[in-house]
């Protein structure tokens, strides 16, 4: 008799400490915010750009987190699908062309000569990577620029151009060799002869 | 020192022993290159930032003068190689695997080969690390061996670290690459005396010079250079490839491994290549920037290989010229050694400050790779591996671009020596697979270092925006209240009955009653009594300054007693508010001391009138005036008479003291008066009595308020502790013009009255009356307007 009941109340003592503990660990440790949330904009591109018809990348974050298409980020593209189907355990869907398609890295160019300094691009950059006054020239940082696009638009003499990120030797990248089954053996030996 | 090194030798894991090719190019010696028709100087000759030129295109540069400038903390500056005029700034043909141009300064050579005039340091031993370490930035020194980090910030990697060991590495394992080899050979007392300055700048306890034992020549001719020195040990360890390497070497010497991702100043090492101690010798003890190096220039398709001294920028074909090329033997051309050397597009590229070797190979030499076939998991790779890796999981996880597993398999640590790929029995070109899985991954913590960024700056912006947005929507808010408060006191304004006295005067506006008025319709009371008393203060002391400077000026003489009432009046009134609120501390909330505060006002300012009449209507008064002065002489009287009505609820003491101070203001003005007019009419006997009489008064009412005060319980009021606004300079401004028109104003009066005395015409001075009256009612508008705009504010 004593035993069983030596036995419940050594449990009972125990829960109580674990529960305790597992109490003070909830307040304690509480997680602030979503978290999903971050880790979903952390893996979007920051570019800032819309074309997924949210206001930026953090309000796109918010609508993946509550079900939205993941597929709807053009300058992220297939790696960003990817990525964001890893995290949240979905299936990888193609991009979704209604809102572009993915391109090279771009940067904004202003042709100088033609900018009548109204400063529209300044106010659309959603990065203020754009430097200019009223009625001065204006011109791109390149290195903040995201290649969102929201500056052309609003170009009242369409100066502003997108172009593709030059290669530099700074910039360049190793290519991966050809798979090796590609080529056999003599017919390299032929074709170098 | 004995031929026997007494130090122990480690050996490295891996490593692999191609054919060395060595004795072709060491043959003749160090030989010098006839100057180039152009020089091609790269912007980007080191790791880190992109020099910034500092010439113009055009300007003539000479040998060893600056062109371009370090432009951050890791980064070099570069100097002209020779004299010459510099032709372009702009991309140009660059050395690199990509084959892509780069930003360079062109110099086209005038043959002078000019110096500038150069500052040798001859005594460093006397200068501080620190200043050498100047002088080594400053003549643009970076690593010779290959990878080119700005020697200066390597030398001061760690502060906190004390650099115990330094080695020089003498190495050179690589295939073909004898360009050390020959420095040593021929060079050696510049080495060593490069290598004592280190010692100087470090202080490191030992000094290990590592040479591979396929160099006897260089080994006994470094150790006939070092001599006796104990601190110096040349150390010769047995050849095999990539015992060159940095973290290899410092294995092979010292026995230690460099963490993973760290630096050999990790563990209190710095490693010096032959060629980078060559060109501190010359920047610190000949005062010589880094302007040339020594090349290896080798291969079959050479008919001449050999070392050259060349200058940098010395465009490779030029070079190759001297060296002999067989254009049409010429399979290959490499720059660096056949192992890790990269393979170049075009001749028309200059040698930079890390080209150690140019290899021109024929097809025999440098055989197309063959085809890479599967593999067969032999791991010979392994084996070879230098630096411990596992190079076929690297190569799988390589071709799946598995990014994550390959950081995990340290991809970071390859040396990308190339022995893995020299053992492979299936020719898989596994550093190409590494490199491009590198520069992959940089290029992704790149994009995810930019993305953060933009994010930061986008959220930023939003900020920014959002605050802009507030303060706007405030400052409406603001503006808004503003008009309304400012329409109410301008309704105010318009309900309140013309206070102002009528008579002669009238239109004459009174500083001090603008400002005894400014206060009398606002909040704290205290503060604004005390606001009063301040201005009637300072208008007193400036009338009073004025006077000292201009004494001939009657009209302030007679402004200042007025003055004086008035700065009286509102001190009282001040004093009497403090009183109150000391002896009935914020219980009485102070409208027996606003009224009593208005009376007196209203008394003063009915004397002041009075006064003004007195005087203007003279010794002759008409009848008119008269009457005028009678009426006015009552109405201050009946002021008088409501003034100690109203403060009647304040306590006895109080009221006593202020009695005492008021006679004797009065007794003051009465004297005063007299006195005036005894000036007019000095003769006047009656108002000389009436004088004596006065003064006597005055003296009573003196010590009366002595009297008075010494029995006060009250506490003189603080005068010291008022607070001084700071001078306004609009409201100094709006006053002097009052004061000055009303000067005009009372001068106009004066020559009208001379002029009707007189009996001459009085239509100009009438006009000129009119003129200044105008005059001084906008000065006196603008003053008012003044007052309002600032109660409202």
């Amino acid at each position: 008799m004593s035993m069983i009941l030596t036995a419940i109340v050594v449990l009972l003592g125990l829960a109580l400490i674990f529960g305790a503990i597992l109490g003070y660990a909830a307040i304690r440790f509480k997680v602030e915010g979503d978290p999903i949330v971050d880790q979903i904009n952390e893996l979007l591109p920051q570019t800032q750009c819309g074309q997924c018809g949210h206001p930026g990348c953090k309000p796109y974050a918010e609508g993946i987190a509550n079900g939205e298409p993941i597929n709807k980020c053009p300058p992220g593209g297939e790696s960003t699908i990817q990525a964001l189907a890893d995290l949240l355990d979905v299936e990888v869907l193609p991009l979704d062309a209604e809102h572009g398609e993915e391109k090279p890295k771009m940067v904004a160019y202003i042709r100088e000569a033609e900018c009548i300094g109204c400063t529209k691009c300044i106010q659309a950059c959603p990065v203020d990577a754009i430097l200019g006054a009223a009625k001065q020239m204006h011109t791109v940082i390149v290195d903040e620029c995201t290649g969102c696009d929201l500056c052309v638009e609003p170009c009242p003499v369409d100066c502003i151009d997108m172009l593709p990120l030059p290669t530099t030797p700074q910039n360049w990248k190793w290519d991966f060799p050809l798979p090796g089954a590609a080529v056999i053996a003599t017919d390299a030996q032929r074709g170098a002869a | 020192m004995t031929a026997a090194s007494p130090i122990r030798i480690w050996d490295i894991p891996g490593g692999i022993h191609p054919a060395e090719n060595k004795q072709q190019s060491t043959r003749h010696g160090i030989e010098t290159v006839p100057l180039p028709g152009t020089l091609i100087l790269p912007l980007q000759q080191h790791l880190g930032a992109r020099a910034e030129p500092s010439v113009q295109i055009g300007e003539r540069v000479l040998k060893g003068q600056l062109i371009a400038e370090a432009s951050g903390m890791i980064s070099c500056p570069l100097h002209a190689p020779t004299s010459g005029t510099v032709t372009a700034i702009g991309p140009a043909p660059y050395p690199h695997a990509s084959g892509l141009e780069e930003w360079a300064i062109t110099l086209e050579v005038d043959g002078q080969d000019e110096w500038i005039e150069l500052a040798p340091i001859g005594k460093y031993h006397e200068l501080e690390a620190a200043t050498l370490l100047e002088v080594i930035r400053q003549a643009g020194i970076s690593g010779l061996g290959g990878a080119g980090f700005p020697t200066s910030v390597k030398l001061k990697a760690r502060p906190e670290q004390k650099i115990h060991t330094l080695i020089i590495n003498g190495t050179e394992c690589e295939p073909y690459i004898t360009a050390d080899d020959s420095a040593m050979r021929y060079r050696a007392e510049q080495i060593v005396a490069g290598i004592e300055i280190l010692q100087h700048i470090l202080h490191p306890e030992q000094v290990l010079i590592g040479i591979e034992d396929n160099k006897p020549e260089a080994i006994s001719a470094m150790r006939a250079a070092v001599g006796d020195r104990s601190s110096l040990q040349v150390v010769v360890f047995p050849t095999k490839y990539p015992s060159g390497g940095e973290k290899q070497l410092i294995q092979i010497l010292t026995g230690k491994e460099v963490p993973s991702g760290g630096l050999p100043a990790d563990i209190g090492m710095v490693c010096q290549n032959i060629g980078t101690l060559l060109a501190i010798h010359d920047a610190v003890l000949l005062g010589q920037p880094l302007i040339k190096r020594i090349t290896t220039l080798t291969g079959d398709a050479l008919s001449h290989p050999t070392n050259v001294e060349a200058l940098i920028g010395t465009p490779i074909s030029h070079l190759l010229e001297f060296a002999g090329l067989q254009p049409e033997r010429l399979y290959r051309l490499v720059m660096g050694g056949p192992m890790m050397g990269f393979t170049l597009q075009s001749t028309a590229a200059p040698i930079i400050k890390t080209t150690n070797c140019l290899l021109a190979g024929t097809r025999d030499e440098l055989p197309p790779p063959p085809p890479a076939q599967p593999c067969i998991r032999c791991g010979l790779c392994a084996e070879a591996c230098p630096a411990e890796l596992l190079p076929q999981q690297l190569h799988f996880f390589a071709m799946g671009k598995d990014y994550e597993q390959l950081k995990r398999q340290n991809l970071f640590d390859c040396i990308e020596c190339g022995a893995c790929s020299y053992v492979c029995p299936s020719s898989i070109p596994l550093v190409q697979y590494y490199r491009a899985a590198k520069s992959d991954i940089r290029a992704l913590d790149l994009q995810q270092h930019k993305a953060d960024h933009s994010k930061q700056r986008f959220e930023h912006r939003q900020e920014r925006l959002q605050r802009e947005a507030e303060q706007k929507e405030r400052d409406r808010q603001a503006r808004a209240e503003k008009a309304a408060r400012l329409k109410a006191a301008k309704e105010a304004e318009a309900a309140k009955p013309s206070a102002a006295p009528t008579g002669d005067s009238s239109a004459e506006p009174d500083v001090a009653r603008l400002q005894a008025q400014k206060p009398s319709g606002l909040s704290p009371e205290q503060k604004q009594l005390k606001i009063a008393a301040a201005t009637a203060q300072m208008a007193l002391k400036k009338a009073n300054k004025q006077l000292a400077t201009n004494p001939d000026n009657t009209d302030l003489q007679a402004q200042i007693p007025e003055l004086e009432q008035a700065a009286r009046a509102a001190q009282e009134a001040f004093d009497r508010a403090q009183g109150e609120v000391a002896t009935q501390p914020a219980a009485e909330p102070a409208a027996g001391a606003d009224d009593a505060k208005k009376l007196k006002i209203e008394a003063a300012m009915l004397r002041a009138n009075l006064r003004k009449a007195e005087r203007a209507a003279g010794d002759n008064p008409s009848e008119e005036q008269q009457a005028e002065i009678a009426k006015l002489r009552e109405e201050a009287k009946e002021a008088d008479a409501r003034v100690p009505a109203a403060p009647a609820v304040k306590p006895p003491v109080d009221e006593n003291l202020k009695k005492a101070k008021l006679d004797l203001a009065m007794a003051r003005a009465a004297v005063k008066k007299t006195e005036r007019e005894l000036a007019n009419s000095p003769d006047d006997e009656a108002l000389q009595a009436q004088l004596t009489t006065q003064q006597e008064s005055f003296k009573a009412a003196e010590s009366a308020l002595h009297e008075a005060e010494n029995n006060s319980p009250i506490p003189p009021p603080e005068r010291q502790k008022v607070d001084k606004k700071p001078v306004d300079e609009n409201l100094r401004e709006l006053k002097t013009n009052l004061a000055t028109s009303k000067a005009d104003f009372k001068r106009a009066e004066r020559e009208l009255q001379a002029a009707k005395d007189a009996e001459t015409d009085t239509a100009p001075a009438q006009e000129q009356l009119t003129a200044t009256r105008a005059k001084l009612d906008a000065a006196a508008k603008a003053f008012a307007d003044y007052m309002a705009s600032k109660e409202t504010d």
